[in-house]
């Protein structure tokens, strides 16, 4: 009798389901109804009542499980079982359990940060949906020899772009300033941009209340969402009227989100509408038409399918082939938004790179220092698991398969890579704040990125994986009998690749060092420079309102005699700028065809007292002679560019109508642009119309809160109305070497962590090896061997490895550095005694951590290391 | 042990475990107590009554041989235990004492 296909799924159902216990007899009793019932009551209905029966057994009471009274081990019992010897042994040795996690932890961490910085300079800018189709024009121009990039247009190439050219979506004008914005009582000095409404179509401006402004509107303006905040505290800022330099009032039309923290634009508080700017700012209505005037941003978008080099090469040539072609030949040239912040440096019209050197530079000092932290953490696992071999010989005898004792090994360094992981994400956590300052960002963990986990995650198991290779396979093979005999003896091949490792890590740190003082050395050298003024008090005051102009003489008066003031004078840009040039000046003897740019000043008759500028020969400007208007200073690099044996008396055309000057003094170079630098050929003349910056020496009497406080009362009568926001030109001076010193910091930091990280692993490996030699320091002892003998004994061959690490250092780091330094014109030398320097600091550090160990060895008493078993 | 309370069909169950003294498993005791009863059961509820008497004490069980019957698998004896047997007595003495009391004039 044939049980039918329905049946005996439903046998298998039951066989799935039933108690194991109970399967045989239940089968057997259904089995035995149905052949009964087959008999009785024929195939269908035993059919059937089989089914029912089957459908009746399903009850919780005959599927229960059987408890059983033995324990069942399972997969997970094991790894229990490991896990428990593996935090066993770490307890064991906390000494060196604290170092390896420690040192893999503060690698990994290192890794992070920089990760986290890398990721944040890679991103930027790429917030903006169509970053990809956005660009900047930029020109080449030719003044003399080699092409120099600017990112500044004139007004008309924007409509021209805009109707004969189909590759542009959208083209936007834009100038970026900063503005006294006034709402009621409060006034803020705030950086905004004058933009055709395009320009927040590419960049998708996040509105959030109010509109954008339309292509007719005027006087209106959108803020910032924290703009709108401060101004408003919190009120509804939409049609509210606000005054712009204490001159024009708009209204505001929107608020927008601010723009992201990474991004070019995040300065930017508000925007104004560009036609706005073309009505009231007297430059832009003369540069209205004009082809040779730059001052300008221009942004563009270009259509899906176009291609940036392409475009460029059409618009390159627009204004040579126009009329009256300039001398300085400018290239145009489309810069793309993704290069914006990581490719800005231009070399003789070719894209150099930038920041994109520090992105690679940090990224392998990253790569390094982890390495350095994984050489570390897989010596210390390898130098004792090896300790353990009478451990896997007592197992195997037991009964172990090779295959658990490599479980068990990896198991060990895998619970190890992934503590030092989580205790790694706690640095992070605590040393961000510290790392934002220094590298000026604002990032975070980024807890929400699958990527970050992976990555992290991945290497941990990774680390871990190759530190456990070694027990895991090697120590395995043991042979039992050998192992607890003691004829296992280590080999010498065995400890090689160990030695490799370290003077690897030698080699980075003394690598390190070097680059780290060197670095500082040059940020030294430049600042040692002579700057050729005073900075000590001297502050600067933008010429914001138009109140503070055409007072000269009576702001001067009011100044000298609050006693505050030991002088003060105006000029056309700060000391510690240079705002531009000119090449339409001309001498006796300039090369016909030459076009050199040559640095210009204007300056009040006070200027050169008040920065204390040095005079070299000849005299500074003085209101004795009525002909100073017709004089000009130069300073060194300009007579050394115009070849003049005697400077003084002799006489430079310039400026149109092209007038007369006759050279009255010659100044030591003054550093107002790159402390890295020469200092450019410049002139200063007297011309009190044309200034923007007050520059003022505070009295030394007075302490400079006060005189700060006295200058501030002189300021609000003339200018009640806008804020009175000054710089000190020490600070200026020094945020010139910001890029150097945020280097300089973080090198230094990642140097400290990186010999930190190997001297961790020095550590370690010189106690274990003491410890290995025990029993021989103490026969030694025994037969006369003194304290410095063994201590001789036990740190030579770190001593070795040092000296071989810093033979190799030497020539890769002065290769690196010079490398590097060539990228400065004015730049340190790379002296001897910084090598020799950085490798006694290794042998000294290096003999430090192992001489802790090694004479803790040589002092222990012999009879003790002897008789121990 | 659970409450020694006994339900009808563990009553039944329990009797027909007894009738079949010696040879009462599952299929057997549903065989029974069709028979007597002239009803249908189910397996199901049989052996789960059979586990709850087990549970209770009443009855205790053994694997019982292999034989060439039901394709070789082996059967699941039960038996009576004492404590089983006085339950019995007790419900069969229970239910005299109550026929007993019940007055002559009660049927007529």
């Amino acid at each position: 009798m044939k049980h039918t296909e329905l049946s005996r799924i439903i046998t298998h159902l039951l066989r799935w389901f039933l108690a194991p216990h109970r399967a045989e007899e239940l089968e057997g009793d259904l089995d035995e109804l149905f052949q009964q019932r087959v008999r009785e009551v024929g195939l269908r209905k035993a059919r059937w009542r089989y089914i029912r029966d089957v459908v009746s057994l399903m009850r919780p009471s005959l599927i229960k499980r059987q408890t059983n009274r033995y324990a069942r081990p399972k997969h997970t019992a094991m790894l229990r079982n490991y896990l428990k010897i593996a935090f066993r042994n770490l307890a064991k040795n906390q000494v060196y359990s604290f170092i390896n996690i420690f040192g893999l932890a503060s690698g990994m961490a290192v890794a992070m940060l920089i990760g986290l910085w890398l990721y944040d300079e890679l991103s930027f800018n790429r917030q903006f949906k169509k970053h990809d189709r956005l660009a900047m024009l930029w020109q080449f121009v030719k003044f003399d020899v080699e092409k120099t990039a600017y990112d500044v247009m004139p007004i008309p190439l924007a409509q021209e772009l805009r109707s004969n050219y189909p590759d542009f979506e959208l083209v936007a004008l834009s100038k970026s300033r900063d503005v006294i914005v006034a709402a009621g009582e409060r006034k803020l000095l705030k950086t905004g941009n004058y933009v055709e409404p395009e320009f927040m179509d590419m960049l998708s401006l996040n509105v959030v209340s109010g509109t954008q402004f339309g292509k007719n509107d005027v006087n209106t303006i959108l803020l910032s969402k924290s703009l709108a905040q401060a101004l408003f505290d919190g009120q509804n800022p939409l049609n509210k009227l606000i005054k712009l330099d204490n001159k024009q009032t708009v209204k505001v039309a929107g608020v927008y989100a601010d723009f992201p923290a990474n991004s070019t634009f995040d300065d930017v508080m508000f925007l104004v509408p560009w036609k706005f700017y073309a009505a009231n700012d007297e430059n832009a209505k003369l540069d209205r038409d004009q082809w040779d005037s730059n001052s300008y941003q221009i942004f563009v978008q270009i259509k899906p399918d176009a291609d940036f080099g392409a475009v460029s090469a059409k618009i390159k040539d627009i204004r040579m082939k126009r009329d009256n072609p300039p001398g300085y030949k400018p290239e145009f040239y489309l810069h793309p938004m993704s290069q914006w912040h990581l490719y800005s440096d231009f070399k003789d019209g070719v894209n150099t790179g930038g920041l994109i050197t520090f992105v690679w530079l940090f990224g392998s000092i990253g790569v390094i220092v982890l390495l350095l932290a994984c050489i570390n953490f897989m010596n210390l696992s390898t130098a004792r698991s090896e300790k353990r071999a009478k451990e896997v010989g007592i197992r195997k005898a037991i009964g172990s398969l090779r295959s658990q004792l490599i479980s068990q090994f990896f198991s060990e360094s895998l619970l190890m890579a992934f503590l030092a992981f989580a205790v790694s994400i706690l640095f992070v956590q605590f040393t961000l704040p510290f790392f934002n300052q220094v590298a000026e960002k604002q990032m975070v963990i980024l807890w929400q990125n699958p990527i970050f986990w992976l990555a992290g995650l991945g290497f941990s198991l990774l680390t871990g994986l190759i530190a456990g290779s070694y027990p895991a396979l090697y120590l395995s093979s043991f042979q039992p009998v050998k192992v607890l005999k003691g004829i296992m003896r280590t080999s010498r091949s065995a400890t090689i690749p160990r030695r490799v490792l370290v003077g690897f890590q030698f080699t980075v740190s003394v690598t390190l060092i070097i680059g780290t003082i060197i670095v500082f050395r040059q940020i030294e050298h430049a600042k040692d420079r002579p700057v050729g003024y005073s900075r000590s008090g001297l502050i600067e005051i933008g010429m914001n309102a138009p109140e503070l102009y055409r007072h000269y003489t009576a702001l001067r008066n009011d100044l000298l005699n609050t006693g505050a003031v030991a002088d003060m004078s105006e000029s056309s840009n700060p000391i510690t700028f240079q705002a531009g040039g000119t090449t339409d000046i001309s001498w006796r003897g300039k090369k016909p065809g030459s076009k050199p740019l040559v640095m210009t000043n204007y300056v009040t008759h006070d200027y050169g007292k008040t920065v204390g500028w040095q005079i070299k020969e000849g005299r500074d400007f003085s209101r004795a002679y009525s002909t100073d208007t017709a004089s000009i200073i130069l300073n060194e690099a300009a007579v050394r560019l115009m070849g003049f044996k005697n400077p003084i008396g002799e006489f430079v055309r310039r400026g149109s109508p092209n007038r007369q000057f006759k050279v009255v003094g010659v100044i030591r170079d003054m550093i107002k642009e790159d402390p890295f630098r020469p200092v450019s050929p410049s002139f200063f003349v007297v011309e009190y119309g044309n200034v923007n910056t007050i520059n003022i020496r505070l009295a030394p009497q007075l302490s400079t809160p006060e005189a700060l406080a006295k200058v501030e009362q002189v300021f609000k009568r003339y200018s009640p109305d806008s804020p009175f926001d000054y710089k000190f030109a020490d600070e200026q001076y020094d945020r010139k070497f910001g890029a150097e010193q945020r280097i300089g910091r973080l090198a230094g930091g990642f140097t400290i962590l990186a010999i930190l990280i190997s001297c961790l692993g020095l550590f370690g490996l010189a106690s274990f090896m003491a410890e290995q030699r025990t029993k021989e320091i103490g026969i030694r002892k025994v037969l006369g061997a003194s304290v410095f003998n063994v201590w001789q004994l036990l740190s030579k061959e770190f001593v070795i490895l040092v000296v071989l690490a810093f033979c190799l250092a030497t020539p890769l780091a002065y290769y690196l550095l010079s490398n590097w330094l060539q990228s400065y014109q004015y730049r340190t030398e790379l002296s001897w005694w910084v090598f020799a320097l950085s490798g006694v600091s290794v042998l000294t550090v290096t003999l430090l951590t192992v001489s802790f160990q090694s004479i803790k060895a040589a002092l222990m008493n012999p009879v003790k290391s002897l008789r121990s078993e | 042990m659970k409450g020694t309370y006994l339900g009808e069909f563990e009553e039944v169950v329990l009797l027909a475990v007894a009738i079949r003294a010696g040879d009462a498993y599952g299929a057997a005791v549903v065989n029974e107590i069709e028979q007597q009863m002239g009803r249908s059961v189910n397996l199901g509820a049989v052996h789960s009554a059979l586990n709850r008497l087990q549970e209770k004490g009443l009855v205790s069980s053994e694997m019982g041989g292999m034989t060439a019957e039901r394709g070789g698998r082996r059967k699941r004896l039960y038996k009576v235990t004492a404590y089983g047997q006085r339950a019995l007595e007790e419900i069969r003495q229970l239910r005299n004492q109550m026929w007993d009391a019940i007055p002559k004039t009660a049927w007529s």
